[in-house]
């Protein structure tokens, strides 16, 4: 290549990587993960309310995933006062919601995995009691394609016997207790084709005098399978109590001991 | 960034783009034993610059001709292969033996004739069923590389035990572990073990199709002949050659605190995120990706460790 010509096509991916960067930074509209579809997400999510970028509402996922059916999220809320509903999307998702959790008497934590469709911000909005929607996320890059495979419940007739059932176990911590349950759910997303959508749709985790401490409401993008890790109250040897229910009216209810 | 230093950088880029649209590995036999050779892969993640150039593969003269071990990952490496073979002989190729059903092991087959590719029966079996979602994720990552690559499992099965070839006594070893279907050789005239992706050397293992318990008993039996007289090297599907069986050592040392991190933190209640994060032991903090590949290790090994731990009580 002749220098001239070369210089030219420098100069020109030069003043091409600017521009891109700021028209990147004026239609993320002071959002920290620089997606374009911020300003969709906040139309869809938070029309007329007051939203922040808030540095206390974490999200942890892994810089890449691998395995896009199975993407670990932790967040965690904890650091904010009087959080009353946390919702959980990801930008670039078809199914833009994750799940929403409500909770009442437990930390505002939630670990879980989702199903990723392409890479995407993952973000965790908590509603705190003045009606200000607080918000953290974190960049996810993935080969993707998570949200349109069949489960592989679909596709084996043994999860039938095993639909609903709940592995679950309690860890004391030193100020609170850690609950880490999995429930036996193909959670389908119905975008796979022929496999219609079939999700847990809202599980309640009671105390032992049936007061309610955490309300999870997932929605189709949760894995298969889902594993939930919560935040609980201390609380001596009183056993909890899980119930649930999925979109085609199946119910399910465990015991977890101490 | 200083201004002035720019133009490098963009000099450089487009440099490095040139050089990789000439699709050429650079492929030159090392010689490790008298007519044994090995092309030493790149201790790197695929990409659009290795063109899946992180392999060891390797090459075995005998008098009737050529033994090759593993075909690399693409069409264009087992040609450039081919080319760099005869630069050393020009016998024929006798055979092929891919050690595993991995597509950066077996995907440069289409270069080497149909009736010379072996493979153990399990990982034929592997190959046959995944070895196109396999070639397909690996144009994902390292594109044009993989031009006109396609998936070509071995007809033949390789049998365990000894077998003659022009004057060399190789042992053909079925071990698992790496996947279910592993296959080392090992050649008695030389002295030199190719232990597939058994052994790695200085790079973080990969675990997508691993059995932990199983994988540490192939490693024994491997230590066991890196003991015997006539050993003089080892080559592990990834790292440098060794003369001795520190690799092996290394490899069982990273396993063992592997599944030990994934089993302890799924028994102390962590979620997948938190065992992610844990900090790396000294000794392993300077191999090769070894933050992505334990990540993904985590991710494939921890739904299982997790789901023992729940189910314990």
């Amino acid at each position: 290549m002749k220098p001239h010509r070369f210089f030219a096509l420098a100069l020109f991916t030069l003043a091409a990587s600017v521009a891109h960067a700021a028209g990147a930074s004026a239609a993320a509209d002071g959002d920290p993960l620089g997606s374009p579809r911020w300003g969709d997400m906040r139309k869809q999510f938070f029309a007329g309310a007051k939203v922040v970028f808030d540095s206390r509402v974490k999200v942890a996922a892994p810089e890449v995933a691998e395995d896009p059916l199975n993407v670990p999220v932790t967040v965690d809320a904890a650091a904010l006062a009087d959080v009353e509903t946390v919702l959980v999307f990801a930008d670039f998702n078809p199914i833009l919601r994750a799940l929403a959790f409500t909770p009442r008497a437990s930390l505002p934590y939630l670990g879980f995995r989702l199903k990723l469709q392409q890479s995407s911000p993952v973000r965790a909005a908590a509603r705190t009691a003045d009606g200000t929607w607080h918000v953290g996320g974190a960049l996810v890059t993935t080969t993707g394609g998570g949200c349109t495979v069949p489960s592989t419940g679909s596709a084996s007739p043994e999860w039938q016997q095993h639909l609903g059932e709940v592995s679950s176990r309690i860890w004391r911590e030193d100020q609170d207790s850690r609950l880490r349950l999995r429930i036996i759910h193909p959670m389908d997303t119905g975008l796979s084709g022929t496999v219609p959508a079939f999700y847990l749709q809202q599980i309640d985790i009671k105390d032992g005098q049936g007061r309610t401490l955490m309300t999870i409401e997932p929605h189709e993008p949760v894995s298969e399978n889902p594993v939930f890790t919560l935040r609980l109250p201390q609380r001596n040897g009183e056993r909890l109590q899980v119930q649930g229910r999925d979109n085609n009216g199946n119910r399910f209810q465990a015991w977890v001991e101490q | 960034m200083k201004a002035n230093r720019l133009p490098i950088l963009l000099l450089l880029f487009v440099a490095t783009l040139v050089m990789a649209a000439g699709f050429d590995y650079g492929l030159k036999p090392l010689a490790v034993a008298k007519d044994v050779y090995v092309f030493p892969g790149r201790n790197e993640d695929f990409n659009f610059n290795n063109g899946g150039n992180i392999v060891n593969t390797g090459f075995i003269v005998t008098a009737d001709g050529v033994v090759v071990i593993d075909s690399g990952p693409s069409l264009r490496y087992g040609q450039q292969m081919r080319a760099a073979i005869a630069t050393v002989s020009d016998k024929p190729i006798l055979r092929v033996f891919n050690t595993h059903a991995h597509p950066d092991h077996f995907l440069g087959n289409q270069a080497f004739p149909a009736n010379t590719l072996y493979a153990l029966p399990g990982a034929r079996q592997q190959m046959l069923k995944e070895g196109n979602a396999f070639a397909e994720n690996m144009y994902r990552l390292n594109g044009d590389w993989m031009k006109d690559t396609e998936a070509k499992a071995p007809e033949q099965d390789a049998q365990a035990g000894r077998l003659n070839l022009g004057g060399h006594t190789l042992e053909l070893i079925a071990l698992e572990g790496h996947t279910s279907s592993d296959l080392a050789v090992y050649d008695h005239s030389s002295g030199v073990l190719f232990a597939g992706d058994l052994v790695f050397n200085g790079r973080a293992p990969t675990t997508p199709h691993a059995h932990i318990e199983r994988w540490l008993a192939a490693l024994d039996r491997l230590e066991a002949i890196t003991q015997e007289p006539g050993f003089t090297r080892l080559v592990p599907g990834h790292g440098p050659v060794s003369t001795d069986a520190a690799p092996i050592r290394q490899t069982r040392r990273y396993l063992q605190w592997l599944v030990r991190t994934v089993n302890e933190g799924a028994e102390h209640g962590e979620d997948m995120n938190e065992v992610m994060a844990h900090a790396k032991p000294e000794e392993f903090k300077d191999m090769a990706v070894i933050t992505s590949e334990y990540r993904r290790s985590v991710g494939h090994l921890f739904p299982a460790a997790e789901q023992a731990a729940l189910k314990a009580r």
